[in-house]
């Protein structure tokens, strides 16, 4: 460990305080993977870990090695716009599917375009089967999903 | 927009993820990455991918910026609700916005920046209707929301793209 | 004194990472639905990859970058391609 000499004060404070504030925002993130009870709410957590959490670590890498090295190492922002392109396909990608399976249990229909969306308000309570009948798409309507504790799968 | 560099912003990115990742402004690299530049995109092409016209830069500018800080604001406001203590109550929920933006990219553009903010997350977009439907992990006043996404996203990316 | 600082907050981060990963792996392997499992392994690649570039600030090496942008690369495919599976494969079955 003789790099941690080489370092001026104020980096070393400055690379020690953004290490610790990413990896607590990657860790708040995981957690909440933890404490929330549904998957639409799970889906939330880890963007914490991928837009600030990485954000913080991969600045405090960019100016530790700048410094060490005296020269600008700015690869590390390859990771920080391949994160950032990738993380919201993923989710809506997953997002799309869980609506299609949760649709595909509640009530069988054949046309993801229809369905898929309005599927979101026929969630049923822990296994109930809901009305199935779509409404039409109201502008500014808040559709609470109610629960998916415990059905397994 | 010649034949010879079709995708002007598409090469110069490449180029300058070929000079990243080799870590070097050296004469040999640029021109490999400029034959990868000019090359990926030449076999790319038929795929056909639509063209468009970005205007305004200073509205791209002032997107990323109030991006930026609004990603900063939601960390820590879900941060907040993750690890406020006891049980949270339910109030999270779908929200259906109809939007006046029609162009794929930005469309696109809209969807990866309400996908990363934390807490708010784009589930689909009805191309017929034109209603795009959010999930909302805290959803208290639907109005906020409304005006957030309209007012201040689709606001820019009009400019930006229409 | 600083460089203690320094060290000090990067084995606290490097502790808070592998927490994090636990977490995540708790979510894979207990479910409840396989959505859940597919997200909690999409956690477990971006916990990765800060975990890896907080070991190459450690070791002062940027080795461990490359090894970051390649669990960045395999866990975008692998998770569209499960997300994808999970719409067309185990549905239809």
């Amino acid at each position: 460990m003789t790099f941690a000499t080489e370092l001026p004060t104020w980096t070393a404070l400055l690379i020690a305080a953004l290490v610790l504030l990413g990896a607590g925002l990657a860790f708040t993130g995981s957690l909440g993977l933890l404490r929330f009870n549904r998957f639409y709410e799970r889906v939330h957590a880890p963007t914490l870990a991928t837009t600030l959490g990485a954000g913080c670590v991969l600045i405090a890498s960019m100016i530790f090695f700048s410094v060490l090295q005296t020269r600008p190492v700015v690869h590390e922002i390859l990771i920080a716009i391949f994160l950032t392109l990738t993380t919201p396909v993923t989710l809506m990608l997953l997002v799309r599917a869980a609506l299609f399976r949760d649709r595909v249990e509640n009530k069988p229909c054949n046309e993801v375009e229809t369905c898929a969306v309005p599927a979101a308000k026929n969630r049923p309570r822990s296994g109930r089967l809901a009305p199935s009948q779509a409404e039409p798409m109201k502008p500014l309507t808040h559709h609470p999903d109610h629960g998916d504790k415990r059905d397994h799968r | 927009m010649s034949r010879g560099l079709p995708f002007p912003l598409l090469s110069a990115g490449l180029l300058a993820m070929w000079l990243l990742l080799n870590q070097t402004v050296a004469i040999g690299h640029i021109l490999l990455g400029t034959v990868l530049a000019l090359g990926i995109p030449w076999s790319m092409r038929a795929a056909r991918p639509s063209k468009t016209q970005l205007r305004r830069p200073g509205a791209i500018i002032r997107l990323f910026l109030v991006a930026l800080v609004d990603i900063t604001r939601s960390n820590v406001a879900v941060a907040w609700i993750i690890l406020r203590p006891g049980q949270r109550r339910g109030t999270s929920g779908f929200v259906d916005i109809p939007l006046e933006l029609r162009n794929p990219y930005g469309l696109a553009m809209l969807a990866c920046i309400i996908t990363s903010t934390p807490g708010t997350l784009w589930v689909g977009f009805d191309s017929n209707t034109g209603v795009v439907t959010v999930h909302i992990l805290d959803l208290i006043d639907e109005r906020t929301w409304f005006d957030i996404i309209k007012g201040r996203y689709e606001r820019l990316l009009l400019e930006i793209f229409e | 004194m600083t460089a203690n600082v320094l060290l000090g907050s990067l084995t606290l981060a490097q502790i808070l990472m592998t927490l994090a990963m636990a977490c995540a792996t708790f979510r894979m392997l207990h479910g409840p639905r396989a959505q859940d499992r597919v997200l909690g392994l999409d956690t477990l690649y971006v916990n990765a990859i800060l975990l890896l570039l907080i070991f190459g600030i450690r070791s002062d090496s940027t080795v461990y970058f490359e090894a970051a942008l390649v669990i960045a690369v395999l866990g975008f495919v692998a998770t569209a391609a499960l997300a994808k599976f999970l719409m067309r494969g185990e549905v239809i079955e």
